[in-house]
């Protein structure tokens, strides 16, 4: 019958019913008026009547009412196998509480939209450069450049400084009282632009941003707002001071806007202008330059228009290049290709950074709900066989096979809503504890993880699509069955089994690949934790100081030798920045006459006298500086300079030359030392200059300033653990006047920031690992025990035949084996693939290793052939006699 | 054609000659009169009587309208149609031949 006179006839019968019924009141009305009694003429339509009256109501809800007698079946069905049911909403729960979790994270940091107008209108401008023979993307631009590209293109879109989010220390009244706060600059029509409406005070405008310094503004976000003033409105209006400069409070942001930087929520927002002495310096590059396109424009007229402009303004720029800079260099920063970025979703460090690891965690998650959903699937089909007789019994009495489906899929739907709602409480609970993981020293990532549509729309589509992915199978064959066949025993007992093996191998697999990536990842992690580091980092201190105006050096001498008396202190040592901290200085050295190296300059750290004894780094010729050494006269270099410059001969009393602002500046080379990390776990260790921190020339920033604004005190502390000892510390530094410790870490958290992905990536990955790992033992455990339980009959023949045990043994285990194999095989081959997806992630590690790809398989095979004994054992255990005898 | 059983063959035929000797009848009219001519031997069960009366309109041997009657009050009167009057001269037919072959049997038994 077509759908339509379905529909129709259903119409129809209605209308009939209708009718009858009012024939029958008819009817009725008539026997009472002859005389009849009136119940006992409406009892003589008895069932009938009955029957019609009820399924008058019940036709439109015939469906529902279906549904609900199939969820109350479904809910006695689950209770009569609870172990199991439990066990499978456990592992679903697990897997879909972790693929929500990874939603919201991957959500959060990579694909929801800034809550800004038209947030797919901004873009934000890149380059690519080319270090150590790889090529990395760079968003940084300096002012005069900004300008520049700013007017040529003002008639196509609008372009905004934004600068990069920083922690500024900042303070209300009382300078002891500092806040840790981050900061963005912002071009004064950038907030307009992005649509945003203060929900106090006033937003910064284009007038905010006219001349350096001279617009002492910033608005503060709806968030800071909240936190530090209680939503207070006599916030508006205060005044603040940050560096050197005062700044008034004049309006909060709208609630829900933190800041263009996935990953940081910035507290507080200045025009541009407030940092002044940048806006001058074009080697200063500061902030990322966003567009928005202006309607009908398209993205890459634009970005031609400004390639052509900036590769103009880069041709002046190398003319003022010291001379016997290699020409390849020069072109390379000429024709440094410009592309436009979506900024929709904003624009991170973080962002950047996680994309890829967020990515692989995401492809993980989904792999374990895969392994659990075959899980459940099999356990439906073992359910499926023992309820063969059942559906078979529900057909022959009329059930149609949409009904029946109906039925089992309303079964899987209930257990994928409660594994959905119980791993939506997971998700709850992991997410911000993942983001917890992700935390450099003193700025901790920060993501706003909402509950809302987005999240909720998909847990519901990842429920039914779960339903689907382990419900509709089984039922779609539990449904086809015949039921002659069934009733007689099953047609062929093999095939379900064959998809049960199916599953099997799929699981297999997927595990092997789950173990294969954590196993990278660890072994990563482990590499590089383990990288040596050059320096001792036990009961290091490093603490970062300032002191507003700057002080000659034997001030910062005097605030030195209070920390080097002080309780429980080794030693005491000044640098220009902590190793290992992010920070870095690189310069062009000619050595020997030779021109500079075009791929990598040394880096550059200014210490004081017995730095190297501070951080135990071996003197290997020479002596260190002495107090009264200064630069630019005399350096120390490690083991990497000399390798590369000398050949590996002292190099005490040869000398090295740096450029100056067009002069050139002789180092004599005084020390030897040895190799320590600056910077990074992964790059080999490049060679390295020591210079005194005692300048007597130009200094950092370019001026003629001797006077030290800011410098670090390292600090080695023989009983670190003590309570109290850092703030003993922060109190040494703040008995001089004007000094004050900005940032205080251990150094053993610098170096640990630089591990933090990995160790996120391996501490999570290893965990999915185990999740995998126990799920695919269940499963095969299962289908084990189910195929024993289905074979009993044939083994029982068999053993009554005379066939040992071990016979027995390898018949049931041998098929099952087999599709592990299978599986292993498979997994590896994806495992070959996705290693080079991966290669960016790793180190000292490689996919093609023997040991990474038969680690995986060894620890699977070991935990299959733990999860076969107990049905294995169950099998050679079968009495033949009593078998036999019972069927 | 539905399979007629006897029980409800024979409902067929009585309803199907009382409506070619009194047309324009309602249920209740039709089950009165099958009662009233048999003198209480033959009782239609309304149970019965309108899912016959329904399949007979679906076969086309009955045509059924809805009239208003004097007290106001709806009703819903059968005629019997061609397709009818030639079932009812079928099932009459054969009903004499069971009858009579049923009453030979009696006799001669």
């Amino acid at each position: 019958m077509s759908l339509w006179s379905r529909v129709s006839n259903s119409f129809h019968a209605n209308r009939l019913q209708r009718e009858l019924d009012e024939e029958i009141e008819s009817h009725i009305a008539e026997a009472i008026e002859h005389g009849r009694d009136p119940a006992e003429a409406r009892r003589a339509f008895g069932s009938l009547l009955r029957t019609r009256e009820q399924s008058r109501d019940a036709k439109i809800l015939i469906w529902l009412e279906s549904l609900a007698s199939d969820a109350v079946y479904g809910i006695r069905q689950l209770r009569k196998n609870r172990v199991a049911s439990v066990a499978a909403i456990l592992s679903l729960a697990l897997a879909v509480g972790a693929c929500t979790s990874a939603f919201r994270l991957i959500d959060a940091m990579l694909l929801r939209p800034l809550p800004i107008a038209d947030a797919n209108s901004f873009y934000v401008l890149t380059y690519t450069v080319v270090e150590d023979g790889k090529s990395i993307t760079n968003d940084s631009f300096d002012y005069p450049q900004f300008r520049q590209l700013r007017d040529a293109v003002s008639s196509e879109a609008d372009l905004l400084a934004i600068s990069y989010g920083a922690q500024n220390g900042l303070t209300y009244g009382s300078d002891y009282e500092i806040e840790k706060i981050n900061r963005q600059f912002v071009s004064g029509t950038t907030l307009g632009l992005f649509g945003l409406k203060p929900s106090a005070g006033r937003l910064l405008t284009a007038s905010d941003d006219l001349k350096p310094g001279a617009h002492p503004y910033a608005v503060i976000s709806y968030d800071y707002w909240k936190r530090r003033f209680g939503r207070d409105p006599k916030a508006i209006g205060r005044t603040f001071r940050l560096g050197a400069e005062s700044y008034q409070i004049v309006g909060v942001l709208p609630e829900g806007f933190t800041g263009t930087e996935t990953g940081t929520m910035t507290d507080v927002f200045m025009p541009t202008m407030a940092n002044s002495r940048a806006i001058g310096n074009e080697h200063w590059a500061w902030f990322r330059t966003w567009v928005k396109l202006k309607p009908g424009v398209s993205p890459d007229r634009v970005r031609e228009k400004l390639a052509a402009v900036s590769g103009a303004i880069r041709t002046e720029r190398v003319k003022n290049w010291p001379p016997g800079t290699p020409p390849d260099r020069i072109q390379s920063y000429i024709n440094m290709p410009l592309t436009l970025e979506s900024a929709a979703s904003g624009v991170s460090g973080p962002k950047r950074e996680y994309k890829r690891s967020l990515g692989i965690l995401g492809v993980i998650v989904a792999l374990v709900l895969l392994i659990s959903c075959a899980n459940v699937a099999n356990l439906m089909l073992a359910q499926a066989a023992a309820r063969a007789r059942e559906m078979a019994l529900r057909v022959s009495i009329g059930a149609g096979r949409f009904r029946l489906i109906q039925m089992l899929v309303v079964e899987s739907a209930m257990l994928a809503v409660a594994a959905t709602l119980a791993g939506g409480l997971f998700a709850w609970w992991s997410a911000p504890l993942v983001v917890s993981m992700i935390n450099p020293p003193d700025n901790p990532v920060r993501l706003v993880l909402p509950a809302d549509w987005r999240v909720l729309g998909f847990s519901g589509a990842l429920a039914i699509g779960v339903t689907l992915l382990f419900g509709l199978v089984p039922a779609l064959r539990a449904s086809a069955v015949k039921p002659i066949s069934a009733l007689r025993g099953g047609e062929d007992p093999h095939s379900r089994r064959r998809l049960m093996n199916g599953l099997v191998a799929a699981q297999v697999a997927f595990c092997f690949l789950v173990h294969f990536v954590a196993g990278l990842f660890v072994a990563t992690f482990d590499r590089l934790s383990h990288q040596p580091v050059g320096f001792s980092t036990k009961g290091l201190i490093a603490i970062q100081t300032v002191i507003q105006g700057g002080a000659a050096l034997p001030r910062w001498e005097a605030v030195r030798q209070r920390l080097s008396d002080a309780k429980g202190v080794e030693a005491a040592s000044m640098c220009g920045f902590p190793l290992m901290s992010g920070n870095a200085w690189s310069e062009d050295v000619w050595v020997n006459g030779r021109p500079p190296d075009a791929s990598t300059a040394p880096y550059f750290l200014s210490v004081s006298p017995r730095w190297l004894e501070t951080m135990q780094i071996g003197l290997i010729d020479g002596q260190d500086f002495r107090s009264e050494d200064s630069y630019p006269k005399v350096a120390m270099v490690n083991e990497a300079f000399v390798r590369r410059y000398f050949d590996g001969s002292s190099p005490i009393g040869k000398s090295l030359e740096t450029q100056s602002r067009k002069k050139r500046n002789r180092l004599e080379i005084v020390g030897y030392v040895r190799d320590a990390r600056y910077r990074d776990l992964r790059e080999p260790v490049r060679p390295t200059v020591y210079v005194p921190i005692n300048w007597t020339e130009a200094n950092f920033a370019g001026t003629e300033e001797q006077k030290l604004d800011w410098a670090t005190f390292m600090v080695r502390l023989s009983r670190p653990d003590e309570p109290g000892s850092i703030e003993r510390l922060r109190d040494t530094i703040r008995v001089e006047p004007g000094f004050r410790a900005a940032n205080i870490n251990t150094q053993e958290e610098l170096v640990r920031q630089h591990t933090i992905r990995e160790r996120l990536l391996a501490t999570l990955s290893l965990f999915f690992a185990i999740v995998a790992l126990i799920l695919a033992s269940v499963g095969l455990y299962g289908v084990l025990t189910y195929s024993v339980l289905q074979r009993r009959r044939e083994i029982g023949i068999r053993m009554a035949l005379g066939a040992p045990a071990a016979e027995v043994a390898r018949r049931v285990t041998a098929e099952v084996f087999s599709m592990l194999l299978l599986g292993a095989v498979a997994g590896i081959a994806a495992g070959a693939f996705s290693e080079r997806y991966l290669e960016k992630l790793l180190y000292g590690v490689r996919g093609t290793d023997v040991t990474m790809l038969a680690l995986p398989v060894a620890t699977i095979f070991a935990a299959a052939a733990l999860a076969a004994i107990p049905p294995v054992i169950h099998a050679v255990r079968i009495d033949p006699a009593s078998m036999l005898r019972t069927d | 054609m539905p399979k007629a059983d006897s029980l409800q063959g024979s409902l067929n035929l009585l309803v199907l000659k009382l409506l070619s000797r009194r047309p324009d009848l309602h249920g209740y009219a039709i089950m009165t009169g099958i009662q009233e001519i048999s003198e209480d031997v033959l009782r239609v069960e309304e149970g019965s009587l309108y899912p016959a009366l329904h399949r007979m309109e679906e076969s086309g041997w009955v045509r059924a309208k809805w009239i208003t009657k004097d007290t106001g009050r709806r009703a819903r009167i059968y005629q019997i149609t061609t397709a009818g009057q030639e079932q009812l001269e079928a099932e009459e037919s054969r009903w004499v031949a069971v009858t009579g072959a049923v009453n030979r049997v009696l006799r001669m038994a």
